[in-house]
């Protein structure tokens, strides 16, 4: 990895990992001899420094890359960010089972505090949304602007920054959950240290977007390029505006956030539907613009309806937050604003959810045969189908039976695990074979027992949420004759008991896939390695070929 | 500016300007001589070059 880097770069790379390692040192030293959580942060990022450093020496006096690599696209991190994307996956599901579980047999539980429901619950949704999904996003969009854009990445070292520094917010934030640091912000939980810290990771991220679209070989950007840049644009927006905050002091983790009340929670909405919007919607919508054609074979159906969509989504989600808080202190036009706004947002998603269906028109024997082009395919499905029961849920009346049940973990989960997981998986096993150069995956069967297990495990948690739901919220508005409630609180949680032993095991389900799908693709990175190793033993002059010459020899 | 003037602009303004924006995505879309480059993006995608710069006609408006 280092070999890559030119002589400038590794000397950057150190000059950074030195200012890193300095900036740990600066969380430590007011809080050392504290019991301050801030205090173990400081040592993990200077670990995470230092450690690097030694990363970049050892291949320091490597001979530099040779300007032949310039006639080639850089995929060194979408190649890590792959691996890490699903290493992110399989943690982030194992807990999501494991607090899963813990709601059915609650005496599950271990005496210990970070072992808590509510500490392991972020661990769950930082994981799969940030860990697995945020992975995914940064590797795939590394190829996709490449790709499209025909420019290789603007420089070697910032993807490496992206990914890395990334990373290592992410385990900021998931290993502070577990010692009791956040901010009670949902999908935001992380303290301000770490926010500061992806605000600079996020700026280089959209300057990598800019530099290499500006290298650009093609006279227009690729639609997908376009939900890849909103992605990265907006989720910086919402994360520096619902982030602001004062910490108590330099060495604590706790702060105070400069909104309150009602307030507080409007800014808390609007970042938290957008994140949903932009962070899981608009990224991996360019995920399908560029993969699902590609595995089809067949250009997307409508280039037009691509691109009215993705300003209609930009710009309705952006005002659709507000349906969060129904029935609240928020003024009632800002609730009935938010409502239309979601009503009126099915249109880009059902434009973009038919226009991904229309062009698999024509190619079905190909998503019978084929499970990877078959779980692009069910993810479209699934977008239109939550996106539909999202813009339902958001109308006031309906909002009045299934806010705080479970049909909004129902909801949620229809579109992570339905759409944006099998989105995902899709495009990893599009791409995996690709970046490996290997001609398919390692067990094209591995990828049909994943699809099944994925598909039926998100049938069992969504029908088994949706039951949960409804019954919770008729329960808590029915009244007897007298005109009090008919339930106490508890006859509904027993209610629930055995559609969460059905939720724990569709998890269960979706989470042994991603076992099956960890397998597969270490199985295809082996077998690549030996490809190798078997071609440089039998070669002539392996020297002599420069290493581009096979690939285009096999096209 | 109060509330009231406040809340007044945006659910006046705020139609109109999301309005226009409607007009100018649809103007843009439909405006003939996108036409090209638009079917030229939606196909180039799909040709099995795999390195930089690798289209010949890469560098010409299409």
């Amino acid at each position: 990895m280092v070999a890559a880097l030119t002589l400038v770069e590794r000397q950057f790379a150190l000059v950074i990992l030195f200012a890193i390692t300095l900036c740990g040192l600066a969380l430590v030293v007011p809080s050392a001899g504290t019991e301050d959580p801030i205090c173990f942060h400081g040592l993990l990022i200077m670990a995470a420094g230092i450690a690097l450093s030694f990363v970049v020496i050892n291949g320091y006096f490597e001979p530099e890359p040779s300007p032949e690599r310039l006639t080639e696209y850089f995929d060194d991190p979408t190649k890590i960010g792959i691996i890490l994307a699903i290493a992110w996956a399989v943690v982030g599901m194992f807990v999501g089972v494991w607090v899963a579980a813990l709601l059915a047999w609650p005496d599950l539980t271990i005496d210990a505090a970070w072992a808590s429901f509510g500490r392991l619950r972020p661990v769950h949704t930082s994981g799969v949304i940030f860990g697995f999904g945020g992975n995914a996003l940064i590797a795939t969009s590394f190829h996709v602007l490449q790709r499209t854009s025909r420019a290789r990445l603007c420089d070697q070292l910032s993807p490496w920054f992206v990914l890395l520094g990334y990373n290592l917010f992410c385990v900021i934030a998931a290993s502070g959950y577990l010692i009791g640091v956040t901010q009670s912000k949902e999908y935001a939980e992380p303290e301000w240290y770490a926010d500061i810290w992806l605000v600079v990771v996020w700026v280089v991220y959209f300057l990598i977007y800019i530099r290499t679209l500006q290298r650009r070989q093609e006279p227009h950007i690729y639609v997908a390029n376009w939900y890849y840049m909103a992605f990265i644009l907006v989720v910086a927006v919402l994360h520096i505006v619902n982030n602001l905050a004062v910490p108590v002091s330099l060495g604590s983790a706790k702060s105070y956030s400069l909104f309150s009340g009602v307030q507080d929670a409007m800014t808390q909405w609007w970042y938290g539907h957008n994140a949903v919007a932009f962070f899981l919607t608009s990224g991996f919508l360019g995920m399908m613009y560029y993969y699902m054609p590609k595995r089809a074979g067949r250009p997307i159906f409508s280039y037009r309806l691509s691109i009215i969509s993705f300003w209609g989504i930009t710009f309705m989600y952006m005002w659709a937050g507000s349906h969060h808080l129904h029935y609240t202190a928020l003024p009632q036009w800002v609730q009935t604003l938010g409502m239309t706004f979601s009503l009126m947002l099915l249109v880009p998603s059902w434009a973009s959810a038919g226009n991904a269906l229309a062009t698999l028109n024509g190619a079905w024997h190909k998503v019978r045969d084929d499970a990877t082009l078959r779980f692009m395919m069910v993810a479209a499905v699934f977008y239109g189908l939550s996106t539909f029961e999202g813009s339902f849920m958001a109308i006031r009346a309906v909002n009045s039976l299934s806010h705080y049940t479970d049909w909004t973990i129902g909801h949620v989960h229809a579109g992570a695990l339905g759409w944006v997981a099998m989105i995902t998986f899709g495009s990893l096993y599009a791409l995996v074979p690709w970046m490996w150069k290997r001609d398919r995956m390692y067990s094209a069967a591995a990828v049909e027992v994943h699809f099944w297990l994925a598909l039926s495990g998100t049938v069992i948690y969504v029908i088994a949420m949706w039951n949960s739901g409804i019954i919770q919220g008729l329960m808590w508005r029915t009244y007897n004759d007298s005109g009090t409630l008919a339930y106490s609180f508890i006859d509904s949680v027993v209610a629930m008991h055995p559609y969460y032993i059905a939720r724990a095991f569709g998890g269960l389900m979706f989470l042994l896939g991603a076992l099956v799908c960890a397998w597969n693709v270490w199985m295809t990175i082996r077998s690549a390695r030996a490809h190798r190793e078997v071609a440089r033993d039998t070669a002539d002059s392996p020297i002599l070929v420069p290493s581009g010459a096979t690939v285009m020899a096999k096209e | 500016m109060d509330h009231d003037t406040f809340v007044a602009f945006a659910k006046s303004w705020g139609l109109f300007y999301l309005m226009a924006m409607a007009i100018g995505v649809l103007l843009y879309v439909f405006w003939p001589s996108n036409r090209r480059r638009f079917d030229r993006a939606k196909n180039s995608i799909l040709d099995g070059e795999d390195r930089p710069g690798s289209k010949g006609n890469g560098n010409r408006e299409a």
